[in-house]
């Protein structure tokens, strides 16, 4: 019998989100990219499931405005229509009904925003058009800050995960409040946390993941970058090692230092 | 060389240099247009016609920025009152990290400190304290250059032809052609499935208190902004990109967006008339590079010029002339149906 077995690497448990099972653990916001080819090229580098799509801006609901949506839609991932630019619980509900319609699903990316300088989210009109939607059948993935009494809130309304912030939407200042969202996480360790926004490098994505956070929603920092595609597969990459990282079990820092070798009978010294 | 008989669809700013550059080199040259007057459903009327190679380059492909550098110096020859002034990139103070991404992602600039900025352009002393100025960019009052256009094609002995219901019927109906070159536009949007529109919505204001003499661009992280002299106090404030060929009226947010920026750029525009609101559909390709698209021998497509129409269109009409008389495919930009 071989005594050394190699040990098994441990199976990585899917993402559960409202019953259904990814294996990505990225999802890719479909806004300002520098054309809609290298949009379809990022979204196959980052292996993503799910991305993200506005209604609003694009004027989906105008026959005339399909084209780029039916190009996402080709590329074979689940679409998540946003709230993006709605700042009432009125508008954020009649936009959701509106992409239930367009896009045939009942996933909705919520964001009710508080003021359009900062893109603060308004949660007390989250938590209404949340409440609102999930009495509508709406499956509510909400956009909020590391707010935990919000979070109590809106799970106690039936949202089955929660979407904090890293920093405010297009900033990519990364992690602002790390020590809240650590918090957060350990507050609801059976709640699929997201973070959504504010990612600017891979490294805040895999420290995000490495916090034990589920997934992440990012758009500009992939976007905007110079190669986008190449871009889309780092932030893929650094997802994966903060994922495994978690699972692995990181290591406590210590005050001191402790050698890796025993310095006891080492020879010539 | 014979000379050819060839016919073009769509008056627009692709169609027109297409028409000028294929006469001028002694070819029998007819433009056959839908709209009953010049220009009446013509994108190319809504752009800003700033030929800015190297601040396209910051989101378009390098092979835009590389045959916009080309295109200038054609222009120049026709039109040698082209103003080759420049092109100042501002940001407000907060949006300094604005000025240095687009800094990084593009060439043929240098940083103005705020004496410089007030040496340009006396009106914008003290409200910026860096920009990056395009020395060797240019503009064009775009309506006045496509009526000059118009005029100089008849003038090298092109037929025009306007009111025609579908001119895609006129397809080599007539064996005397041997050519037919589409620069319809969205008009061609059957025949080239993969076309798509992209809406733009500009404003045209009049401002008697602030002079600008070269395309003032304003970097936002969600609203990016340019203002380019026209003329005769006339100023163009532009656009928005948005992914719809839908072509209604401006929405209240842009046209909100808009004003702010040029309210932002400075104040004193506030007092401006507002003179135009207007909506323009580009047609682009999913890479948003423009084509060349060799149906078959005889019949032709250039198409999907995006934001690019001023800038490429002279390139495009130079690379398919040259096709037309050698028979050699020479550009990256043609491909075949």
């Amino acid at each position: 019998m071989n005594i050394i077995d190699p040990a098994p690497v441990r199976k990585e448990t899917p993402l559960k989100l409202y019953g259904e099972e990814f294996h990505s653990r990225l999802l890719l916001g479909t806004a300002q990219y520098p054309s809609p080819k290298i949009l379809c090229d990022a979204v196959k580098a980052s292996r993503t499931e799910i991305v993200t799509i506005s209604l609003r801006r694009e004027n989906a609901r105008q026959k005339e405005g399909r084209k780029f949506i039916d190009l996402i839609g080709s590329l074979d991932v689940r679409l998540l229509p946003n709230t993006a630019g709605c700042n009432s619980v009125k508008e954020a509900v009649a936009t959701a009904e509106m992409a239930r319609e367009l896009f045939d699903t009942p996933w909705i990316k919520l964001e009710v925003i508080a003021n359009n300088d900062t893109l603060q989210p308004d949660l007390l009109g989250l938590l209404g058009a949340a409440r609102v939607l999930l009495r509508d059948g709406f499956k509510v993935l909400p956009y909020m800050t590391e707010d935990l009494s919000i979070a109590e809130k809106l799970i106690e309304a039936g949202c089955e995960v929660l979407m904090p912030w890293g920093a405010p939407i297009g900033t990519g200042q990364g992690l602002r409040n790390p020590e809240a969202l650590k918090t957060l996480r350990a507050y609801f360790p059976d709640i699929p946390l997201i973070i959504d926004a504010g990612i600017g490098a891979p490294s805040h994505a895999a420290l995000a993941m490495e916090f034990g956070y589920d997934a992440i929603l990012l758009n500009t920092a992939v976007a905007k970058a110079h190669d986008p595609v190449t871009m889309a597969k780092a932030f893929a990459l650094a997802i994966d090692a903060g994922r495994n990282a978690h699972v692995a079990g990181l290591m406590e820092p210590r005050d001191m230092a402790a050698p890796s070798t025993p310095i006891a009978g080492t020879p010539f010294t | 060389m014979t000379s050819k008989n060839i016919t073009i669809l769509g008056a627009g700013i692709t169609g027109l240099w297409q028409a000028l550059t294929l006469a001028r080199a002694g070819h029998h040259v007819s433009l056959v247009e839908k709209s009953a007057e010049p220009f009446d459903e013509a994108s190319s009327w809504f752009a800003g016609a700033m030929l800015a190679p190297f601040c396209e380059s910051e989101s378009a492909e390098p092979i835009v920025g590389k045959l916009g550098l080309e295109a200038i110096p054609i222009w120049k020859k026709s039109f040698p009152g082209l103003k080759i002034n420049g092109t100042l990139v501002l940001a407000p103070a907060r949006d300094l990290s604005e000025l240095k991404h687009f800094a990084k992602r593009t060439d043929g600039h240098r940083w103005l400190e705020a004496g410089e900025i007030e040496n340009l352009e006396p009106d914008l002393a003290n409200r910026f304290q860096s920009a990056l100025f395009y020395e060797s960019e240019a503009h064009l009052p775009p309506r006045k250059t496509m009526q000059d256009l118009l005029r100089m094609a008849e003038q090298a002995g092109v037929r025009m032809r306007f009111g025609v219901d579908d001119p895609s019927t006129q397809a080599l109906s007539d064996d005397a052609d041997d050519y037919l070159i589409d620069c319809t536009g969205m008009g061609a949007h059957e025949q080239l499935p993969e076309l798509r529109g992209v809406r733009g919505e500009m404003a045209v204001i009049k401002s008697r208190d602030i002079n600008l003499s070269r395309p003032v661009r304003l970097l936002h992280p969600r609203v990016p902004f340019y203002v380019v002299p026209w003329g005769g106090h006339t100023y163009m404030i532009g656009a928005t990109v948005i992914e719809s060929a839908d072509p209604a009226n401006v929405t209240l947010r842009s046209a909100l967006d808009l004003l702010a920026m040029a309210y932002a750029l400075h104040p004193g525009f506030g007092e401006a008339e507002l003179c135009e609101f207007s909506t323009g559909i580009r047609p682009a390709f999913p890479d948003n590079i423009p084509k060349i698209v060799l149906h078959n021998q005889r019949h032709i497509y250039i198409n999907g010029l995006f934001r690019h129409g001023f800038l490429l269109a002279p390139v495009l009409a130079e690379l398919t002339r040259h096709y037309i008389e050698t028979g050699r495919q020479t550009s990256e930009l043609m491909i075949e149906n």
